[in-house]
Parts: structure tokens; C-alpha cells; sequence
């Protein structure tokens, strides 16, 4: 047994190990996968002191519950998921201590859908491919491949720093689930000529709810209308459906609609590609926000440009350096 | 053949070769990634070819997204007039056609399919002009076939098929995708086919499995420590096998005693358009020799 580790209890709905994810596999099939929420899990690592890549857990709705067997500093981050420690409640967005022997556990969700939890030290599973990140689909890194169990005995790695109980990020530096009121920025592309002018300014006007089919993989929406092809004879290969093409990659927060009908936007885990046009791509700015997204909630999808992109990516990259000066 | 550019949100950029599938496209997309590759851009992360077309995965903070575009679209003029010659492989694929375990996953969503009261192997041959099943199968089983795709999860190849096109197998995807097809199950939709290297989703028709595991995320099995097999390009030929063969050849993976069959051939795009039967019969002579 690893000199530092903990317990799963209970395991919540799908908690996995998540870091930063595994770049350079895609055109093999293999994605990303990492955090949804890249800002979260980079924050609650540096509450505890930990590099921003170092592995952390990702619950979604529903926490776990996990007994420590050594001391520890833990933060959670992310959605509004109220820990508690041996029955007695903890601040969000915050480093407490962990003594040997101690449980983990959750009240129920407020907001938002994923939490990070990091713990000083990292969680030490084997890096694959380079990394920590669990690829359920594909059963590759992680704890064995797959979301956490219970009776699982997870290692932590050796502290690097000492301290910083009490750290935490004030809630100007924080960027809280929103209830209502989602706006996902979208700049327009790959497949976009393929629906009608109604269609494309249909998509933008309409509110869309989220489906309960949302995971890593992709998000689904529903509730606006159909979205109406341009016709055409379809190419040789791309099969009979106008919503069919030559299978294609799909860039990571690309919006699929097979059908027409149910717009599926990629994530963390995106399929790396398939036989349905995409509409636009969701901008690198907003994919934190997708991850924090509950099933029934209401979202508008709002068309960017390129500027407006890179505006909103530098926006972020400076609420990133912004993190260094709070913590 | 018309090339058509477009951003992916920040950080990608999408390269459509040609609306419709053939050699040609797939050739020249592979042309334009190996130079943004051998070009060795700062700030390119991912160089993704399709089918058709392929992807690029950049970091905006280190290239500007449009000057990466131009540059792209430096490359198209060399790249169609490259070589179209490869030295690649060829790989055997023993199938268990209409086996039980696909048998069993099509009944279950026999709602989501054209033609419930058909197996999908009796509706591809129908809809193909076969006389039967037997016929369809030699057929799929006769040529070889290229990997113009890895993708869609960890390490399914996308497979063309080596003929004329107007003898190609094409058939419809599923109307609605099943949420389950089994591991190792050979596929087609449009006109590709493919081999689900994990059991999961999948809307593609359903023909056989094969006992040759694909992927591996363990990297235990022998010809599978870099977890995968396939790479765009390669070329593979289906073997029909009984039930037999098929639980040995089982047995012999687990036991780490299983060698694949791959031979390395060259392929010529050039070649096989003059003569695909006389092409075809030079990579099978490779592979049984």
C-alpha cells in the first residue's frame, strides 16, 4: 500500500482522476480528456501548493466519500458542492486540513455540476501516455481506466510544500457556476453553409436546454427548432442523411447536430471525429463553462468572431495570472 | 476536387479536401500534413489527417490563428502535385462473419434500423444487388482495404475500399445510433468501413467481429504495446474464419502466442488506379506469399 493514500467509501456518480489531460493522441483516436473545468483544477492546486498539472478528482453532482490515511490539504473548486469533514462543513475555495484517518464527504450540490478536489501532493496513479487523466471510454489512465469505486485505494504522491491551511481565493477570483442566463460563445465555421440563413439565425435566437445525455464525451441540447438544410445531392461516401458528410475530425468544443435536430457540442473526452457536420466551433473561452452546465438548465448560443475569440481567451488567460497574485 | 479552410473556434483549423471520399483527396490530405509536420510550425499541437480532410489543433497564444492559415494554404500546390506513393503495410484481419454476438446487438435495436425484419448483413447485401449473404460476404472479404482515418475512439481505422468505385459496398448508417455495439465488431456506413476497437455507441451496419484485439490500454498483448495498431495508411484484408479458428485464435492471444499477419508493401495511388485488380493481386501475393 502507498504510504500516502485514501479510501473510497462511496464513490459519487462519476468521479474520475483528472489533470490537465493528454495532448498529442487525437489523431488516433484518443483525446484530450483532463478537466472540464481547467480553471477549477488549476486552482484548487494551487490552494494546496501543488503544480497546476498535478492530478486532482473531478465529481460530478454527486460527491464521494473518501477516508484519508495519512494527513493532507485538500481544496475544492467548481461547483457548489459543500464538503464536510467528519460531518462538519468546509469552505469552498479554500485549503483545509485532513488528518490521518478523517473522511471526506459532500453535502448536496447548490450549483454548478463538476468540483474539483485537490489534494497536496497530487493523486499518484501512473502517468499514461503523459498523463493522469482518466479516458473511460477508451478504459486508459486514471485509477484502472475507469471512474472511482468503492473499496478503491487510491495512492497520493509527497507534499512539496508545507503549510497553507487556510489558503484561499476571494470570490472576486472565483468564477462561480451562473444559474441562469448561460451565454456560450460560438464562432460559426467548418459545416456552417450547410443549413439555411433561417436555420442559422434560428440557432442563435433560440434557448436551448441542456439533455440529460451531457458527459465528458459531449453535451446535448434541446428545445430549438430544427434546423433545415441547403439541399444537395450528398457527396460519394458521406451516406444518406443531409446531415451526413465524408467522416471528418471534430474539433474539441465542435457542435454536431445529427438530424438537425439535437445539437451536441464536444468536450474533454470528444469523439475525435465521425460522419455529422458541425455548425461552429464553442470558443476556447467558454469550455470551462459547458463543464458546469446541469441537465434542464437554459443556455443561449451567442455568434463570435475570431476577435471576439481571442478577446475572451485573453480574458481568461489573464484571470489565470490573476490567480497567482490572489492565492 | 475543391479545398475549403475554416477555423475550428481559436484553436483549430479545419481543412475540408474535397466534399466527396476518394483516394485522390485522401492522398493529398496526407500530403498537406506531412508538410505542416516536416515544417515543424511552433504553436501547431495536433496534426489530425481524415478521410477527405484533416485538422490541425494550434495554440493562438503562440501563432496567429490567420498567419497559420496562410501558411496552410502554402502547402495545397505541392501537396497536389506530389508523389502519390507510400511504403506502408498490409494487415490480415480474421473476421467471423454473422456471428453471435453482433447477431444479438442488431436484434436488440432492430427499431433503429431500415429493414427490421432483415439482419443488417441480409439488408447491406440487398441493397448492394447481391443474390445472398454468402456472395456479400465474399465480396468483403475479396479485396483489400485502405485506412484513409484513425479516429472516432482509441485507434478505429476508417476503411476504404480498394475497388472501382462503383463496385464499392455502401450501405446507410443506422436511422437512429445504438447505444451498444460489441468490441472488435467489423462495420460499415456510407463507404467506409471500420473496426470498433471498444464496445460503445456506434451507428455504423453490423457484419462480424474479429478475435484480434485492435487496442489495448493495458499494452499487455504482444503486437499492441504502443496500445494500438492502426495508422492512416496502412492496409488490411478481411479473412473469413469459422467459429473454430475464431476461439483459438482467442485462446492464442490470451496466451501471448498470437503473431499477426503484416507484411510491408508499397502502394501506389497512381498504380492502383490503372490496373486495381492487378494492384490488388500484387498485395495479396504479398501477404500469402
Amino acid at each position: 500500500m502507498a504510504e500516502r493514500s485514501f479510501e473510497v467509501v462511496k464513490p459519487g456518480l462519476a468521479t474520475t482522476v483528472q489533470d490537465l489531460g493528454r495532448p498529442g493522441y487525437y489523431h488516433l483516436g484518443l483525446p484530450l480528456s483532463g478537466a472540464m473545468d481547467r480553471f477549477a483544477l488549476i486552482a484548487a492546486n494551487r490552494l494546496v501548493g501543488n503544480p497546476d498539472g498535478a492530478a486532482g478528482l473531478e465529481a460530478v453532482f454527486l460527491g464521494p466519500e473518501l477516508r484519508f490515511s495519512a494527513d493532507a490539504l485538500v481544496a475544492i473548486t467548481g461547483a457548489e458542492l459543500p464538503p464536510k469533514l467528519d460531518g462538519v462543513e468546509q469552505p469552498l475555495w479554500t485549503a483545509f486540513k485532513v488528518a490521518a484517518g478523517q473522511v471526506l464527504s459532500f453535502a448536496f450540490l447548490k450549483g454548478g455540476a463538476r468540483a474539483y478536489i485537490a489534494i497536496n501532493g497530487g493523486v499518484d496513479v501512473p502517468e499514461v501516455l503523459g498523463s493522469r487523466s482518466t479516458y473511460a471510454l477508451g478504459a486508459l489512465g486514471g485509477f484502472e481506466g475507469r471512474a472511482l469505486k468503492a473499496g478503491d485505494v487510491v495512492p497520493l504522491g509527497a507534499p512539496t510544500t508545507a503549510g497553507g491551511e487556510g489558503k484561499t481565493l476571494p470570490p472576486d477570483g472565483r468564477r462561480p457556476a451562473q444559474e441562469s442566463g448561460v451565454e456560450i460563445r460560438v464562432l460559426p465555421g467548418l459545416y456552417w453553409h450547410r443549413i439555411t440563413e433561417e436555420a442559422q439565425a434560428g440557432f442563435f435566437e433560440d434557448t436551448w436546454k441542456v439533455a440529460p445525455e451531457a458527459d465528458r464525451i459531449g453535451y446535448r441540447f434541446r428545445g430549438g427548432k430544427k434546423l433545415d438544410f441547403v439541399p444537395r445531392q450528398q457527396p460519394f461516401g458521406a451516406g444518406s442523411d443531409p446531415s451526413n458528410i465524408v467522416d471528418s475530425c471534430y474539433p474539441y468544443g465542435s457542435i454536431q447536430v445529427p438530424g438537425g435536430t439535437e445539437p451536441i457540442v464536444l468536450h474533454r473526452d470528444a469523439v475525435s471525429g465521425g460522419g455529422y457536420f458541425m455548425i461552429g466551433t464553442v470558443i476556447s473561452a467558454d469550455m470551462d463553462l459547458i463543464g458546469q452546465l446541469q441537465p434542464h438548465q437554459p443556455v443561449r448560443f451567442q455568434s463570435v468572431t475570431l476577435e471576439d475569440a481571442l478577446t475572451a481567451r485573453a480574458v481568461e488567460t489573464a484571470r489565470l495570472a490573476r490567480l497567482g497574485e490572489l492565492i | 476536387m475543391q479545398t475549403r479552410y475554416s477555423f475550428g473556434g481559436d484553436e483549430h483549423i479545419f481543412v475540408e479536401v474535397d466534399e466527396e471520399m476518394s483516394l485522390e483527396a485522401f492522398f493529398k490530405s496526407l500530403s498537406m500534413t506531412t508538410a505542416v509536420r516536416e515544417a515543424g510550425i511552433a504553436g501547431v499541437t495536433e496534426i489530425c489527417p481524415a478521410n477527405a480532410s484533416f485538422q490541425i489543433k494550434f495554440d493562438p497564444d503562440v501563432i496567429a490563428p490567420q498567419a497559420l492559415m496562410d501558411q496552410l494554404k502554402g502547402f495545397e500546390a505541392a501537396a497536389e502535385a506530389a508523389e502519390k506513393t507510400i511504403e506502408t503495410r498490409i494487415i490480415e484481419i480474421p473476421v467471423l462473419y454473422d456471428d453471435p454476438w453482433t447477431r444479438e446487438t442488431l436484434m436488440r435495436f432492430r427499431e433503429r434500423h431500415q429493414d427490421p425484419d432483415a439482419t443488417d448483413l441480409e439488408y447491406a447485401a440487398r441493397v448492394n444487388n447481391y443474390p445472398d449473404v454468402a456472395s456479400f460476404i465474399a465480396a468483403h472479404a475479396a479485396s483489400p482495404w485502405f485506412v484513409s482515418m484513425v479516429g472516432f475512439v482509441a485507434g478505429l481505422p476508417f476503411t476504404y475500399q480498394l475497388v472501382e468505385r462503383d463496385k464499392q459496398i455502401e450501405v446507410p448508417k443506422y436511422l437512429r445510433p445504438r447505444t451498444d455495439t460489441p468490441r472488435l465488431t467489423i462495420g460499415h456506413g456510407g463507404c467506409f468501413g471500420c473496426i470498433y476497437s471498444v464496445r460503445g455507441a456506434g451507428g455504423y451496419q453490423m457484419f462480424g467481429v474479429t478475435p484480434m484485439p485492435i487496442y489495448d490500454p493495458a499494452g499487455k498483448i504482444s503486437y499492441l504495446k504502443e496500445l494500438m495498431i492502426f495508422r492512416p495508411g496502412d492496409i488490411l484484408k478481411f479473412r473469413p474464419i469459422e467459429r473454430e479458428e475464431y476461439d483459438a485464435t482467442v485462446a492464442a492471444i490470451e496466451a501471448g502466442t498470437f503473431v499477426p499477419k503484416i507484411v510491408p508493401v508499397p502502394f501506389s495511388l497512381d498504380a492502383f488506379t490503372a490496373d486495381p485488380a492487378g494492384t490488388n493481386a500484387k498485395l495479396l501475393e504479398a501477404l500469402n506469399g
